[in-house]
């Protein structure tokens, strides 16, 4: 079943974390040049990938098809939210585990670098994304409505991206902090494998996060349409209550109307 | 398509040259940034010229804000936004028609706030070609990507809260391109103002057309 399908998973996923911790703090070497700091780089890049490719990619992906015609429906719309929740909490671990790396290698918290201005500026593109979410309104309207504001957003990140980049390179080239010379050359052997399965066990963790975020949204989906059909049957047997005693028939109105008030509060 | 545009341009023009609260409200508060800006940075010539460029697209990104507010509010009153829907007028028309009002007061606006910046903090003009190239692009990247913002978040309760939320991330790569190409023509090298000024164009061409693609929907919807 679905329910046993999910546990698996989610051993799975707690055991592949458990063994990324093992490899990550110590199996794997020290870097020359950062010590143990580089451990980090197994927390920063999963993060990352997780939040920026496959959330922020899903997000888009289900928008899109809730906005074609003929795949619409709530289904993909939840989907949507659920897993644009997940990317942007690990969007923020990301940045929150790359300032402290930054501050270690760097020496400062942050920098105006390309790759990581995109990454803020993603981060409040999907936050105002949650919020246009969060707006009540009709579930068809809603969902329409946060799914063009999603694609809108997607159309954006290589605007923005390419925008930070020239940015950056044509005023000042940040070489001193350029990622890429700082990590390319020493990722070989056991620090590959373990950047590997640190990339694997987030995945999984993704997946096993967005299938039970899912479902609190599919349920909450469905207690919402409850809670409203036990209304209305509530609502219909009330009517029937004030219906039951009998109006006098081809009575002159306004007085039938004075007389028969009383009675209908008794008996409701 | 282009009369409709042209229909409600005209609506929303008219209905801003007689209430006045563009020329009355907006212009004086983008100049009130530009003198904030110069306490703010201390009113060091030099600082001044050094940043004035950023802090001319800043002051004309937030009154875009109001611009777009504006134009969705005029909107809003005895149920307008009911009797565009039922106007029969093409949601494209209505699209290009709306963005275009609000380019229209925009390029006034900028206008306005170039005298500013000139005056104020004492910058030189150069390249113009460069300068209003610039002007026109960012423009309609500013008035085509508000417009879409504008009319989602048109008609909710949180609407003044939420389009900042959602319009200035977006709109950041102008912010950034249209400052970087001003910065280039007036530190008299131009040629590293042409591709800002490209992906300017390439920003207004995508959300233009998107905009003429989902107006329609958002409108039904909003």
């Amino acid at each position: 079943m679905r329910t046993r399908a999910t546990r698996i998973l989610g051993w799975a996923t707690a055991v592949s974390l458990a063994v990324t911790a093992v490899l990550a703090l110590v199996v794997s070497p020290a870097d020359v040049n950062q010590k143990d700091a580089v451990r980090l780089l197994y927390l920063h890049v999963p993060t990352a990938w997780l939040a920026m490719y496959v959330s922020f990619g899903v997000t888009s992906l289900a928008s899109a098809l809730y906005l074609w015609p003929r795949t619409r429906s709530r289904f993909w719309d939840l989907t949507a939210g659920a897993s644009a929740e997940i990317g942007v909490v690990f969007l923020g671990l990301t940045l929150l585990i790359g300032s402290i790396w930054g501050r270690t290698t760097w020496g400062v918290w942050w920098t105006w670098d390309a790759r990581l201005t995109t990454t803020a500026v993603l981060l409040v593109l999907y936050l105002g994304y949650l919020a246009v979410r969060r707006v009540v309104a009709d579930p068809e309207v809603a969902a329409k409505r946060a799914a063009i504001v999603a694609i809108a957003a997607f159309l954006d990140v290589p605007l923005v991206h390419k925008s930070v980049e020239w940015w950056r390179t044509l005023h000042q080239p940040a070489s001193l902090f350029d990622e890429r010379r700082l990590l390319d050359p020493q990722i070989t052997g056991l620090m590959l494998l373990t950047l590997l399965v640190a990339v694997l066990s987030f995945t999984m963790l993704y997946a096993w996060l967005l299938i039970h975020r899912f479902r609190l949204a599919w349920l909450e989906d469905r207690a919402g349409d409850r809670r409203m059909d036990i209304a209305l049957a509530e609502r219909h047997a009330e009517a029937n209550l004030a219906d039951a005693p009998p109006v006098p028939a081809a009575a002159p109105a306004a007085p039938a109307v004075l007389e028969t008030q009383p009675s209908l509060e008794t008996t409701s | 398509m282009w009369r409709d545009a042209a229909l409600v341009a005209g609506k929303d023009l008219r209905v801003e040259a007689r209430s006045r609260v563009g020329v009355n409200q907006v212009v004086p508060f983008a100049l009130l940034m530009l003198i904030l800006f110069a306490f703010a940075l201390d009113s060091d010539r030099e600082v001044l010229v050094k940043v004035g460029p950023g802090l001319f697209w800043v002051a004309v990104l937030f009154a875009a804000l109001l611009g777009i507010q504006r134009s969705f509010v005029i909107e809003a009153d005895d149920d307008a936004r009911d009797a565009l829907r039922l106007s029969g007028l093409d949601g494209a028309g209505i699209f290009l028609g709306k963005a275009g009002a609000v380019a229209v007061q925009l390029i006034a606006l900028e206008m306005v706030l170039a005298v500013g910046v000139i005056v104020l903090y004492d910058l030189r003009l150069q390249s113009p070609v460069l300068l209003l190239l610039t002007c026109v692009a960012a423009t309609i990247g500013l008035a085509a990507a508000g417009t879409v913002y504008g009319i989602i978040a048109a008609g909710l309760r949180v609407r003044d809260t939420l389009l900042p939320l959602l319009v200035l991330p977006v709109l950041a790569p102008v912010l950034l391109a249209a400052a970087r190409a001003c910065d280039a023509a007036l530190a008299g090298t131009p040629s590293e103002g042409w591709p800002w000024v490209r992906l300017l164009a390439v920003f207004a061409t995508i959300y233009v057309t998107f905009g003429v693609v989902a107006f329609g929907a958002l409108l039904e919807e909003a």
